[in-house]
């Protein structure tokens, strides 16, 4: 973790202060223009404004659209999704050369795969429905990593998450659905943030590692959860007739969610999902909340020094991812199962890092992502009844597709660099 | 609960934490090398699985457990191999690629176990070995000179890690990229390199880490055999303060509250399983808080080295 501002010492605060505000104009463009794509434009113009100003959005321009007029970088677009796609593609080729050695035809496995996401009504509908909380945990995931924290803690998120959505309705039966739906929806997201929050102001006050710590949270949030599930939580309906299945009762009618196609799965969370990964979007790059999340990620000891509160960010970041994967639990339970039961999050928590790395880390490019990532899923699971191939294969790719997009990340720096480079100085501010 | 204070139980539970601290130990003690040079590996978890699995389908094919050992170990060095291309060579977040390490390796595990394997089987791992003389000491002997040689070694290995980073020049080396990699650079050091050999050491030792769980202390395989135990391993580096010597002491705290909870377990006292379960993990949060703020820290801990950046 880098340090935060305060361990840096006399000299090093010193180029600090006179980088933001007194000299090396050209850096300092560069900085700004990294941090907000406005105040490098004014930067540019000359449009100078207080020195404190110059760095932080003002109120009056922060409403504004960003990029208005500003053409669209298609080189750059098919930039961000040619590299994730590319990353795929070799991680799927690599999974089938492990099939080939293990005498199983890839292409059985593939074609099985794609079938079972593509193939069919259900199929579709089934990878909307797992595309869901793939999007809602990518979105908390996007929001730490943008603070350059990373949150490894989504699946006891969506446990925490799950366990109030289904609590919640369960201690209270009879009330209306309009009341009952954001109950458990704010419930489930306030647990989540919860368990989110531990680790945030852990690595924010104590500098403890996140990904160590929401591992940890990971295994308490399934122990608390398979004690519930035995115990107090079970359903009483399992108690009498003496099966002891580790779920909860069913929740009451209200709380579901509608069904959106007749004889499929596919619910109204997924309309849930994508507003919020508009909201999300313009959290992070109209907001000034949003903006200190990402300046603060970009570079803790500049932030530090404009006067944002780099501590109380990291910590506001990780009880955000918290709340959206507490949010993805909720909308599983009220959208799909209907109730609280052992293995609800399916790995969601860890398909939603990767699905956030490939959409770019930006709420917009999730979308796509998620549902790849969903469908990926679907087929696995068809894969696996189909032609007995484990669906475990998936994990494996998608932990090379993670080293590939990580260890590929350099080139595309340095290749977007060489090209911005190249450009005449006047267009730079544009991008 | 009257039962846990009875001399029995007790040698009972003594003799666990010494069988429990080995994988820790030997990842534990790997990953110091890793992040002594800068490197922090978080994909220990999916080296240990995969070596754990490798060391036991040698064995279950050929009946020799030492192929199997070495089965373990090229499983470690090819994935350390790939951690440092990623981590050092391509200068990635080295948090996210030793997720996707981890991924990997419980992924790949559990695919060739359903594949090649199928059903649980068990395996004659390594048999205790009585050292003569010292075990026949009372109490202590039975518990620490009576154990598989792969025990024996996490042991031994403790003393060997700190000589070789504390008294030679090649520890020098890798203290010296850790905490200033420019520097070592201006002095000729070649940083890659060294990088790379921490890395791989340490791989090497956490796919050894496997192989204890799956041929020497359980004898068996199953899905995310470790359930995390290379994750607490890292954190324990953290613990033990970069130094052998803490990480032994770590190792040896925590296998004390994994053998205790698990002969509360035996034992029928009245705590949830999954209660019990929980505790290891809240400690470890608890020792990471503990040991937060440390300055002994490697200073290059997580920064990738870029010659052209100095």
């Amino acid at each position: 973790m880098r340090p935060s501002a305060r361990s840096l010492n006399e000299s090093e605060r010193y180029c600090v202060r006179s980088l933001i505000f007194i000299d090396m104009p050209e850096t300092r463009a560069k900085l700004l223009q990294s941090l907000s794509p406005r105040v490098g434009q004014n930067v540019k113009t000359g449009e100078s404004r207080a020195r404190l100003g110059n760095l932080m959005p003002s109120a009056t321009t922060t409403g504004k659209p960003l990029r208005k007029g500003a053409p669209i970088d298609w080189t750059k677009v098919v930039l961000n999704g040619a590299m994730p796609l590319a990353g795929v593609l070799a991680a799927l080729a690599i999974a089938g050369i492990f099939l080939a050695l293990l005498k199983v035809d890839p292409l059985t496995a593939y074609k099985s795969l794609v079938d079972g996401a593509l193939g069919s009504t259900f199929g579709l509908t089934q990878t909307l429905v797992k595309a869901t909380p793939l999007l809602l945990v990518g979105l908390g995931i996007c929001i730490a990593f943008r603070a350059n924290v990373i949150n490894i803690g989504a699946e006891g998120q969506i446990i925490m998450g799950a366990l109030a959505g289904a609590a919640l309705p369960l201690s209270m039966p009879g009330l209306p659905g309009f009341v009952l739906v954001p109950l458990a929806c704010i419930g489930g997201f306030a647990a989540g943030a919860f368990w989110g929050f531990i680790p945030g102001i852990l690595k924010a006050r104590l500098r403890v590692n996140e990904i160590l710590s929401t591992i940890m949270m990971n295994a308490i949030a399934l122990q608390f959860m398979n004690f519930l599930l035995q115990g107090p939580l079970m359903d009483p309906e399992n108690v009498r007739r003496g099966t002891f299945l580790a779920q909860s009762a069913r929740l009451p009618k209200e709380v579901w969610l509608p069904r959106l196609v007749p004889q499929t799965l596919l619910h109204s969370g997924l309309f849930i999902a994508i507003i919020l990964a508009v909201v999300v979007y313009i959290f992070l790059w109209r907001t000034t909340i949003g903006y200190q999340i990402r300046a603060v990620g970009l570079s803790p000891d500049a932030s530090g020094y404009a006067g944002i509160d780099v501590r109380a960010n990291i910590a506001l970041s990780m009880t955000l991812a918290g709340g959206f994967a507490g949010l993805a639990g909720v909308i599983e339970v009220i959208g799909v199962q209907h109730r609280l039961l052992e293995g609800l999050t399916s790995g969601y928590g860890f398909t939603g890092i990767v699905a956030a790395l490939l959409g770019g880390l930006h709420p917009i490019g999730l979308i796509p992502a998620s549902v790849v990532f969903g469908g990926l899923l679907v087929g696995a699971d068809k894969m696996q009844r189909a032609v007995q191939i484990p669906s475990s294969l998936v994990t494996a790719i998608l932990g090379m597709i993670v080293l590939f997009v990580s260890g590929a990340g350099i080139w595309a720096k340095s290749w977007a660099a060489k090209r911005l480079a190249g450009r005449p100085q006047g267009t730079e501010a544009t991008k | 609960m009257k039962g846990l204070f009875s001399l029995n139980v007790l040698t009972g539970v003594l003799n666990s934490m010494i069988a429990l601290a080995t994988p820790f130990l030997y990842a534990a003690i790997g990953e110091t090398f890793a992040q002594t040079a800068g490197v922090v590996n978080l994909g220990v978890d999916g080296i240990m699985l995969l070596a754990a699995f490798g060391a036991f389908f040698v064995t279950l094919m050929t009946g020799n457990l030492w192929l199997g050992l070495l089965a373990a170990a090229a499983i470690g060095l090819a994935m350390g191999l790939i951690m440092a291309l990623i981590s050092v060579t391509l200068k990635a977040e080295q948090g996210v690629s030793g997720i996707g390490l981890y991924m990997f390796g419980l992924g790949m595990s559990s695919l060739l176990f359903k594949v090649l394997v199928g059903t649980v089987k068990t395996v004659q791992g390594f048999q205790p070995v009585s050292i003569p003389i010292l075990s026949t000491i009372p109490f202590i002997g039975p518990i620490l000179f009576n154990n598989s040689v792969l025990v024996y070694g996490a042991f031994l290995l403790v003393p060997l890690a700190w000589v070789v980073l504390e008294k030679t020049n090649l520890g020098l080396k890798f203290k010296a990229v850790g905490q200033n990699p420019a520097a070592a650079d201006s002095l000729g050091i070649n940083v890659v390199a060294i990088r790379y050999l921490a890395v791989c050491i340490g791989a090497i030792l956490a796919g050894i880490a496997g192989a204890s769980l799956s041929i020497s202390l359980l004898n068996l395989f199953q899905d995310d055999l470790t359930s995390g135990q290379g994750f607490i391993a890292v954190a324990l580096v953290y613990f033990g303060g970069w130094s052998p010597i803490g990480v032994l002491g770590g190792a040896l705290l925590f296998s004390a509250v994994n053998s205790i909870q698990l002969w509360m377990q035996v034992l029928g006292v009245n705590l949830p399983a999954s209660v019990a379960v929980m505790l290891p993990y809240i400690l470890t949060i608890v020792a990471l808080m503990m040991t937060a703020n440390r300055a002994r820290q490697p200073a290059a801990l997580n920064k990738p080295f870029d010659r052209s950046e100095n």
